[in-house]
């Protein structure tokens, strides 16, 4: 027998434990960070936080990884070098941001337009779109609109709140779910666990994506459908249910504008709510056969008939129109089957599945609660029947429709709000009209005239000149895209170079690679970038970038900020922005400098309202011009967007009601000492029937949320596009172009439908769809950089679906050429047998250009990696009509990235992939040879 | 030549469930993460921002396409299957890694059968990586020492860590809860109840190295060519001619 060594089984771990919030990508995870030797030992999940309790992601306990990459930037920097050679000095804060304002500083008085300030991925946005508001720009929006902007405002116009932030399935009562489309690295630890929970409770998941991975490989049944016909396969669900009864009519009647009537009659109101002198909608009574006020509680209303108006004109209940539509042979699923990719037994059996557990597995629990109306009700009766997507159905040119349909299918069962389906996250839900409308007046010297983005509700609140040109440099809001709720950031490097619909002076972004995979048409981009004018000046004349590593848009900049990581940084994860709320409980968070930074770097926000007070913004001086906040700790803990209403909403000072209360200075360190994070539980007579229950609203209404309760409706029938329908139709003082009425009426039906995305039915030849998937253990480009994480996908062959590799005689490792309507690329494949027939895709945003993000310059990411945004153009191909229209939902001008359709050949083998774009320089180097972390501990 | 005790008090380890793993890497990471400030020499990464990174793991995932047989015609979706499979050490009792050793550096706990490698009398020779059928250990080309799962033994009985979280790294962060921990020597265990549940299974026995971790298998998948299993119209009302037929007597029940 061996004599067994002795060992240490008590070792320290840590000197200290620092709790803050993770950033390794946007879940906003609570974390632990173990910190020795004032270095980073160990960072783990915290058990207290709302959102992962306690347990975290491979990128998260990669942050080590992270924080210490590389590819850090060092020091502002200036540009030296052409754009896009990566060749820079390094300079002072003071410098740059005297700089900075030397720029800024003339546009504001002369034409403030003529700066387009555009954040990515940012986690500040109530803080920066209001910079920008201050500023007086019309031009600024975060990534919404390349995002998800459809699930958003999709589920804003039709529930009053979207999937992810603002809801979540009710993991613990669902016995049916059904995700579409979900990225991987987005939200995936709540996911992940609600997975878990499904399956621990003998629930039934169904994945409907193209490719089978991650979720969809441990979903009990995956349906592989075809890229783009999502809305066509929700609406054959629809159409059986709604065929055979199985819909909660009790539920749309109350819940929903099912029994609004709506305008028949042809001319100026066609399709738009009847309402009464007062504007209430109204509905006919069922008993009596009189119209009355669908707010009268004592109608029995109507779902059918036609009735004639006290002013003579005809109108039809909601739920009839629908039905009709619904029931039409259109979305039959023997109809759809060949479309969609999925049999049409499939499909009958699913919408059977649905029925089965939403009315025969019913969940009641013994809460009384009271409704808006005054009615009380003795328990809460719900439908475990939920669902969750994202972009794989929102990026597409039908992507609005087909998340409509989506939310309209949940309404028809009646699962949200209720118990076992979807619910609603504070400050959600609250209706589409109490959210701004689009603000884009311009006065040099003075802040613009209200918020930028917001949620029209007909053609008056366009952001356009009496002569319908675009008031923005992304033509958010203008005809092409009414509803586009998000702005569209990637229009605007295509719009500022082409100056239409004006030149602008500087660009200012902040974390958005713009010169890589954030944007459509890279190489385009990037030399759209770096076009100059005959006189050697460049189109776009000034470009500021903040980010905290040496990304391929670094290049691009002539004047750099350099952010900090995420431990090194105070952030606010704010009620006012996209908080970590729960749907039983409003929360919100910090990150705070667990570690101090080594380099001279500051974070964005910081260094944002360091130069609002030198510009002078009207909020970040005082009144005798000293700056109004330190920093952004400062910020997050003084600043009042209404009196007694901050960024975070815990530990106010005077705090006799959360949520309310005076700044109290020693705000963060409660936060900090609580783990981070703040949350105020919603009492359980209000944790359901959210938009309707008295109880919940007067809870709302003192945390803040709200100064007045927000009773509503969820929107079966969407008026607003009733609008924009009529004014193609040629009414009213707002008209569309003539090359885009037909469009228009053909996409705004207010009513839930499909049409064909747009790339593929306009091009010939290309007969496959190519998307890509985002892998858990990454997060965009961000992951590259990381010494642990690129070990596990530092490659992205394009995956080819067995037939499509037996067509082509392709095998493992074999290249091939994809080519597009734009462009042609030339990659590696691997051969996969678990993902849809027409469908080939790979991993976003692993190929990286060389020289960036400190990699060595023969890094398999940079020779071998590639991205398919070479393939997709900001534009779709020409129609002949001398106009190009955008590569976006007509509705909410969404990018369509995954309506792509390629062709493939095989090609010679290597040696790189193409394009093979030229090296960039690195400004900070190349990472080291070794590492072995922790060796001092060992 | 090293001897492995006759038996252990209590076998510890890991039940991986292999129906939720969603292959996402958490516990890879974690378990990177934990252990290169641990138990012996780090874990090395050798050109870790070059054209060919490789470093020293402890536990990974690896991914597989399995096709089931029949055909699925009808359908744009395939029958293949992707599954995840997180490996590492497997603790086995007959551990061949063990009686391999040369110097007696690997060993085998009596306490609790963990196995181990005490770093200071390896040589580096390599031959229990080779000895082991599951591919579990890997050099570590930095301290030039065989690296392995510990069960984080560092963790598992630290009086520095909370109790709940004396567990090792990859079970105390994974986000699906596939993996889970305890003595499988104790068939009254929550993770031998678990293995008994659902037909928690060795990795190939066939080896003969008894080993201590189990694999709960994926449930079977649905048939998306199924034929009907519910009949739709038999929840609702019976289905009659006409647009929208049973509305009115729905209606009706509403009052």
């Amino acid at each position: 027998m061996t004599v067994e060594p002795k060992i240490a089984l008590s070792p320290k771990v840590s000197d200290e434990i620092r709790r803050t919030t993770c950033y390794m990508c946007a879940c906003r995870c609570g974390i632990n960070v173990h910190m020795r030797d004032d270095k980073v030992r160990y960072i783990e999940g915290n058990r207290d936080h709302p959102v992962n309790r306690g347990v975290l992601c491979a990128k998260g306990s990669a942050g080590i990884m992270q924080h210490y990459s590389p590819a850090r930037l060092r020091a502002p920097m200036i540009r030296t070098g052409p754009r896009g050679s990566g060749e820079f000095r390094e300079i002072s804060w003071e410098e740059a941001l005297q700089t900075a304002v030397d720029w800024l500083e003339p546009v504001r008085e002369s034409d403030p337009k003529k700066l387009a300030f555009f954040t990515g991925r940012d986690q500040s946005q109530s803080l920066t779109s209001w910079w920008a508001q201050q500023f007086g720009t019309p031009n600024y929006a975060a990534h919404g609109g390349f995002c998800s902007v459809n699930m958003a405002a999709a589920g804003i116009y039709t529930l009053g709140g979207a999937f992810w932030e603002f809801g979540a399935p009710d993991w613990q009562r669902s016995r049916l779910f059904m995700i579409f489309g979900v990225a991987e690295d987005h939200d995936s630890n709540p996911i992940k666990l609600g997975l878990a929970e499904l399956k621990r409770n003998g629930a039934k998941i169904v994945g409907v994506n193209p490719v089978r991975t991650g979720y969809n490989a441990i979903a009990d049944e995956w349906v592989g459908i075809t890229p783009g016909t999502d809305g066509l396969f929700i609406l054959a669900l629809a159409r059986e249910l709604m065929r055979t009864g199985n819909v909660d009519l009790d539920y749309l009647i109350r819940y929903t504008n099912a029994p609004w009537l709506i305008v028949a009659d042809e001319g100026e109101s066609e399709g738009l709510i009847a309402r009464d002198g007062d504007g209430t909608p109204l509905v006919l009574d069922r008993k009596t056969g009189a119209v009355r006020a669908s707010s009268d509680g004592d109608a029995a209303p109507a779902v059918k008939g036609t009735v004639t108006l006290p002013d003579g004109r005809t109108a039809r209940p909601v739920f009839e129109l629908m039905a009709e539509k619904v029931l039409s042979d259109e979305y039959a699923p023997d109809t759809v089957a060949d479309a969609c990719g999925i049999p049409a037994t499939t499909i009958r059996r699913l919408a059977a599945e649905i029925a089965h557990a939403a009315f025969q597995e019913e969940v009641v629990i013994d809460q009384p609660w009271t409704d808006m109306r005054g009615v009380h009700h003795d328990k809460m009766i719900g439908r475990p029947v939920s669902f969750h997507a994202m972009r794989g159905i929102s990026a597409h040119s039908n992507g609005f429709q087909t998340c409509r349909a989506l939310h309209v299918l949940q309404l028809l069962i009646g699962s949200v709000e209720t118990p076992g389906g979807f619910r609603f996250k504070p400050p959600y839900p609250k209706p589409v009209e109490s959210h701004p409308k689009p603000h884009s007046g311009v006065t040099p010297g003075k802040p613009l005239d209200g918020p930028h983005l917001g949620y029209p509700m007909g053609p008056e609140h366009l952001a356009i000149d009496d002569d319908g040109t675009a008031k923005r440099i992304d033509k958010a809001f203008t005809w092409e895209a009414p509803m586009s709720a998000h702005g569209m950031m990637h229009m605007v490097i295509a719009n500022a170079h082409a100056r239409d619909p004006y030149g602008i002076d500087v660009l200012f972004m902040y974390m958005a690679n713009m010169a890589w995979n954030s944007s459509m048409n890279t190489r385009g981009t990037m030399e759209m970038l770096s076009a100059q004018n005959e006189d050697g000046s460049y189109v776009i004349p000034k470009i500021i970038y903040s980010d905290a590593y040496s990304s391929e848009m670094v290049a691009y900049a002539d004047l750099i900020l350099p952010d900090t990581t995420y431990l090194e940084r105070h952030d606010c994860i704010s009620l006012l922005d996209r908080p970590i709320s729960e749907p039983d409980a409003a929360a919100d968070a910090i990150r705070w400098p667990v570690v101090e930074p080594d380099r001279d770097v500051r974070g964005f926000q910081s260094a944002l309202i360091d130069l609002g007070a030198r510009l002078k913004l009207p909020g970040f001086v005082k009144d005798d011009g000293s700056p109004a906040y330190r920093d952004y700790a400062d910020y997050i803990v003084n600043h009042e967007r209404r009196p007694g209403i901050g960024p975070l909403a815990g530990w106010r000072k005077d705090d006799d009601r959360p949520g309310r209360g005076a700044p109290n200075p020693e705000q963060l360190d409660r936060y900090i000492e609580n783990g981070g994070f703040y949350t105020a539980h919603i009492p359980e007579e209000a944790q359901f029937f959210k938009p309707f229950n008295k109880a919940y609203q007067d809870w709302a209404v003192g945390m803040g949320l709200f100064d007045a309760p927000q009773h509503y409706v969820f929107n079966l029938y969407c008026e607003p596009m009733a609008k924009f329908r009529l004014a193609a139709k040629g009414y009213g003082d707002r008209q569309p172009p003539d090359n885009l009425r037909q469009r228009i009426l053909e996409t705004f039906d207010p009513l839930p439908a499909w049409y064909p995305p747009f790339e593929g039915a306009m091009v010939d030849g290309f007969p496959i769809h190519a998307l890509t998937q985002r892998p858990a253990a990454m997060y965009h480009s961000w992951g590259s950089q990381n010494a642990w994480l690129r070990q596990i996908h530092g490659r992205n062959p394009l995956y080819v679906p067995g037939s499509i590799c037996e067509t082509h005689g392709l095998v493992d490792g074999d290249w091939v050429w994809l080519t597009s309507h734009h462009g042609k690329i030339k990659v590696p494949i691997a051969r996969m047998d678990a993902v849809n027939s027409h469908t080939v895709w790979t991993w976003n945003a692993i190929g990286k250009r060389s020289g960036a993000w400190a990699l060595d310059k023969d890094a398999p990411e940079t020779t071998k990696g590639f991205l398919l945004n070479h393939l997709i153009h900001e534009l779709l191909p020409p129609k002949g009509d001398g106009q190009r229209w955008s590569n976006s939902d007509p509705i909410t001008g969404q990018a369509a990235w995954y309506d792509l359709r390629v062709k493939i050949e095989k090609a010679e083998p290597g040696p790189w992939s193409e394009p093979h774009m030229p090296a960039q320089q690195s400004p900070v180097g190349v990472g080291p040879d070794d590492i072995a972390y922790g060796e001092e501990w060992t | 030549m090293t001897t492995l005790p006759q038996t252990t008090e209590k076998k510890l380890g890991l039940v991986i469930d292999l129906d939720t793993c969603v292959g996402c890497h958490a516990c890879v990471i974690a378990c990177k993460e934990w252990n290169t400030g641990g138990y012996g020499a780090p874990l090395s990464d050798q050109d870790p921002y070059g054209a060919a990174p490789s470093g020293t793991f402890l536990n990974r995932i690896h991914t597989f396409e399995v096709t089931p047989s029949e055909s699925r015609c009808g359908s744009a979706a395939s029958a293949a299957q992707i599954v995840h499979f997180p490996k590492s050490c497997l603790h086995c009792d007959d551990a061949p890694c063990v009686t391999v050793c040369p110097t007696g550096a690997s060993y085998k706990r009596s306490a609790d059968g963990i196995v181990l490698v005490n770093e200071d009398a390896c040589i580096g020779c390599g031959l229990c990586a080779w000895a082991c059928p599951y591919g579990a250990r890997e050099m570590d080309h930095d301290a030039g020492v065989m690296k392995k799962c510990t069960l984080c033994v560092d963790r598992i009985y630290n009086d520095n860590i909370p109790e709940v979280d004396r567990v090792p790294s990859c079970v105390r962060t994974c986000p699906a809860n596939a993996r889970h921990f305890g003595d499988l020597a104790d068939p009254t265990s929550d993770v031998s109840r678990l293995v008994e549940a659902r037909g928690g299974v060795e990795l190939m026995p066939e080896q003969g190295t008894k080993p201590v971790n189990r694999y709960l298998p994926p449930r079977p998948k649905a048939d998306i060519d199924a034929p009907d299993s519910i009949d739709l119209v038999a929840l609702a009302e019976p289905e009659t001619a006409g647009f929208l037929s049973w509305l009115d007597r729905a209606l009706e029940r509403l009052g």
